[in-house]
C-alpha cells in the first residue's frame, strides 16, 4: 500500500474541506471496499479523511418517510425496526449482500460509493477505461460473464455491485449531499449512478469532495408487497449475476404501482421502466410478471459470454414479483 | 528431573498430553532423533489428542495466550504515523502505527496476539475476524489508526482463565475444525452470532424481516447464512453447525464422532 496521511474529522465541514482542498484525498467509511482496492493499488489516495465519527449515523423518521444517515452501518440500517417494517425492501437488500462481518463495518455512503468488482478493473496489469481513462476496456472482447447487459458502451461493460442500492433504486430514494462551503443538494436516486458512456471513471454524479450526508425513503405503500431476489454463483457471500427489487401495490387485484430494479446487469441499478409501465392497471398474475419481464429483456444487449442473464434476468423478474405477492416471505417465490 | 526431556516450545499441559499417550517413545526420540515411524505416531497422536477432552491438560492448552512473547520495539520517527489508545482484550494499549498498518497485523506482530489470522487479507474468507465493542469486523480491512478508543476482542480474550468460552468448548466438542487456520475466525464471528440472535438481528434466510422480535431461534439454515463470511477449505461446516447450535440451544446437541476403539 503507497503511503497517505490519515486523518480524523470531528465536523462534517471539516471532512469536505480537507476532501475539496486536496484531490487525492478520499473519505474513509468502513473502508471494507477501499481499503481492499488500496492494498492491490488500484486506487491510491495520498490521504483519508475518517468520517466515521460524524454524527451521520442516524435511521429517523421524518415528515414524509424515513431518513438514513450516511455513516451509518449496513447492519444498523437493515436491522432498524424503522427499516424492517417500513421498506423491508431495503432489509432484504442489504442483507443479501457480503457478509455479516463487512456489514457491521459498511456504511450507508460507501456502500453507493462502492467500485465494480470487474476483474479487468481490479487487475493493475489488464486494460481498464474506468481505472486508466484510455488504457481500453478489457472485458468488451475479454471474459466478460459477469457482466453488464443494459446500458453499456465500448468504453465499459462493467456492472454495479451493490444489493442496497437496488432496493433504493426501487424505493426512488434521495440522496442528500453536501459539498464545500456548506453548499448542500440532494439527488434524486435514478441520477446518483451512472451509465459508462465516455467517461466510465465516473461512477456517480457526486462532485469532488462532496459528502453523502443521509439518504431520504419516501412514504409507500410497499410494505405488504416486497421482495429481494439475489441470483449468485453460491447461496451466500457472492456478487449478484442478477438481482430483482420488485415491490408492488395492489387495488383488488389490479397493479396499481409496481417498482422493478435489477441488479447485476448494468453501470447502475437498472430501473425495469419498460416493465413496470405494462404491468401498471393489470391483472398481478404470474402470467403477467412473466409478459412483463419478456417486453423488458427484449432491449437487453448481452455481450458473448453473458447471454445466460437475458433468460436468468427474464425469469427473476417474475419470480421476484412473485414473491412480493407472497408478502415478501424468503423462499416462497418458487 | 534431570531425565525429564526437554521440549522448550511444549507447555506442561501440552507435554502431558504426549506423556499419557507414548510415555516410552519420549526419551528415544529426544535422544536418537525422530525416526520416520515414530514422527508418523507423534503426530497422529497429537493430532488425536487434541479433539480430546477427557485429557485434563486439553482446557489448559487451548486457553494458554501469548502473555509474555517478546514483543518488537516500537517504531520511531515513522512518516504518517498514527497514535492509537485502545482497549483489547481487556488491557488498555498505546501504539504508534503507520497509517497503512491493519488492525490484524498491529495485533499480530505488535501485540504479540497471533491468534487472529491472516488468510486472504482481502475480506473474503473470514479468518482475521475479531470484535470491536462487540460486533464482529475483518481486521484485514480495519486500518489500526481507526480504532482509537475502540475495545478489540480476539480469539486469546475469549477464554475467562483457565476456562473456554462455550463456543470454543463446543467446537472441540463437536471437531469444528480440521487444520485450525480458520477456527479462531470462526470462533469470534459464532460468538457475535450469538448476540446477534438475541438482539433480534435478521439475515437475508429470515422468514419475515417484517417481523421483529427477539431473540431469533436459528435454524441450521440460518446459521449457514450468518456464518457465510468464515470460509473452511477444510469443510468442517457441519461440525461447525452443530457446535453453534448448542450453544445456542437449551439442550446438549450430540458428538457424532468417536474414536476407532468406540470410546469419545
Amino acid at each position: 500500500m503507497r503511503p497517505f496521511n490519515y486523518s480524523n474529522a470531528g465536523e462534517p465541514a471539516t471532512a469536505i474541506a480537507t476532501v475539496s482542498a486536496n484531490p487525492g484525498a478520499k473519505f474513509l467509511g468502513g473502508g471494507t471496499n477501499l481499503v481492499d482496492l488500496m492494498k492491490e493499488d488500484v486506487m491510491h489516495p495520498s490521504a483519508l479523511v475518517d468520517i466515521t465519527r460524524l454524527k451521520l449515523a442516524d435511521v429517523a423518521k421524518t415528515a414524509t418517510g424515513v431518513t438514513i444517515g450516511g455513516t451509518a452501518t449496513n447492519s444498523f440500517t437493515a436491522n432498524h425496526e424503522l427499516i424492517r417494517k417500513n421498506y423491508p425492501l431495503l432489509s432484504m437488500a442489504i442483507l443479501a449482500g457480503a457478509s455479516a462481518q463487512i456489514r457491521n463495518m459498511a456504511t450507508n455512503g460507501g456502500n453507493l460509493n462502492q467500485r465494480t468488482r470487474c476483474t479487468y478493473f481490479y487487475d493493475v496489469n489488464l486494460p481498464c477505461n474506468k481505472r486508466e481513462p484510455g488504457s481500453g476496456c478489457g472485458a468488451l472482447k475479454g471474459v466478460n460473464r459477469n457482466h453488464a447487459i443494459f446500458g453499456w458502451s465500448e468504453k465499459c461493460v462493467a456492472v454495479y455491485p451493490s444489493d442496497m442500492a437496488i432496493a433504493l433504486a426501487a424505493l426512488d430514494a434521495v440522496v442528500h449531499v453536501e459539498g464545500n462551503n456548506n453548499v448542500k443538494r440532494t439527488i434524486n436516486f435514478a441520477d446518483f449512478h451512472r451509465l459508462p458512456g465516455d467517461t466510465p471513471e465516473k461512477d456517480n454524479n457526486l462532485k469532488p469532495g462532496e459528502l453523502i450526508l443521509s439518504i431520504e425513503l419516501p412514504a409507500n405503500d410497499f410494505a405488504e408487497r416486497s421482495y429481494y431476489l439475489k441470483i449468485r454463483e453460491r447461496s451466500s457471500y457472492a456478487f449478484a449475476l442478477v438481482s430483482v427489487a420488485a415491490a408492488m401495490a395492489l387495488e383488488g387485484n389490479r397493479i396499481k404501482q409496481v417498482r422493478i430494479a435489477l441488479g447485476g446487469v448494468a453501470h447502475k441499478p437498472w430501473r425495469a421502466s419498460v416493465a413496470e409501465k405494462w404491468l401498471i392497471g393489470k391483472e398481478a398474475t404470474e402470467t403477467n410478471f412473466r409478459a412483463a419481464a419478456e417486453v423488458e429483456l427484449k432491449n437487453a444487449r448481452p455481450l458473448e459470454h453473458n447471454k445466460f442473464k437475458v433468460a436468468m434476468a427474464q425469469k427473476a423478474i417474475a419470480r421476484a414479483l412473485q414473491g412480493a405477492m407472497q408478502g415478501g416471505e424468503y423462499g416462497l417465490e418458487g | 528431573m534431570e531425565d525429564q526431556p526437554k521440549f522448550p516450545d511444549l507447555t506442561d499441559a501440552e507435554r502431558k498430553v504426549l506423556e499419557d499417550l507414548m510415555p516410552d517413545e519420549m526419551s528415544e526420540i529426544i535422544t536418537s532423533g525422530m525416526k520416520r515411524r515414530h514422527f508418523l505416531k507423534l503426530i497422529t497422536y497429537t493430532g488425536t489428542s487434541l479433539l480430546a477432552t477427557h485429557f485434563i491438560g486439553i482446557e489448559q492448552l487451548m486457553a494458554r495466550t501469548t502473555a509474555g512473547a517478546p514483543l518488537p520495539p516500537p517504531p520511531t520517527g515513522i512518516d504518517n504515523g498514527v497514535n492509537v489508545t485502545f482497549n483489547v482484550n481487556g488491557r488498555a494499549q498505546k501504539l504508534l502505527v503507520d497509517s497503512r498498518m491493519t488492525l490484524l497485523d498491529a495485533l499480530r506482530e505488535r501485540l504479540a496476539l497471533t491468534g487472529s489470522k491472516k488468510g486472504c487479507d482481502h475480506g473474503q474468507c473470514g479468518a482475521c475476524t475479531v470484535l470491536i465493542d462487540g460486533r464482529r469486523v475483518l481486521a484485514c480491512l480495519t486500518l489500526a489508526a481507526t480504532c482509537e478508543e475502540k475495545a478489540v476482542t480476539t480469539i486469546e480474550g475469549l477464554a475467562k482463565e483457565e476456562t473456554l468460552h462455550p463456543m470454543q468448548a463446543a467446537f472441540i466438542k463437536h471437531d469444528g475444525f480440521q487444520c485450525g487456520y480458520c477456527t479462531p475466525g470462526q470462533i469470534c464471528s459464532a460468538v457475535a452470532l450469538m448476540s446477534e440472535a438475541k438482539n433480534g438481528e435478521a439475515s437475508y434466510v429470515t422468514s419475515n424481516v417484517r417481523q421483529t422480535g427477539k431473540p431469533v431461534k436459528l435454524s441450521d439454515e440460518e446459521i449457514q447464512e450468518r456464518m457465510s463470511g468464515n470460509i473452511c477449505r477444510c469443510g468442517a461446516y457441519p461440525n461447525i453447525v452443530d457446535a453453534i447450535r448448542e450453544v445456542h440451544g437449551d439442550k446438549a446437541v450430540a458428538q457424532v464422532w468417536q474414536f476407532a476403539d468406540g470410546t469419545i
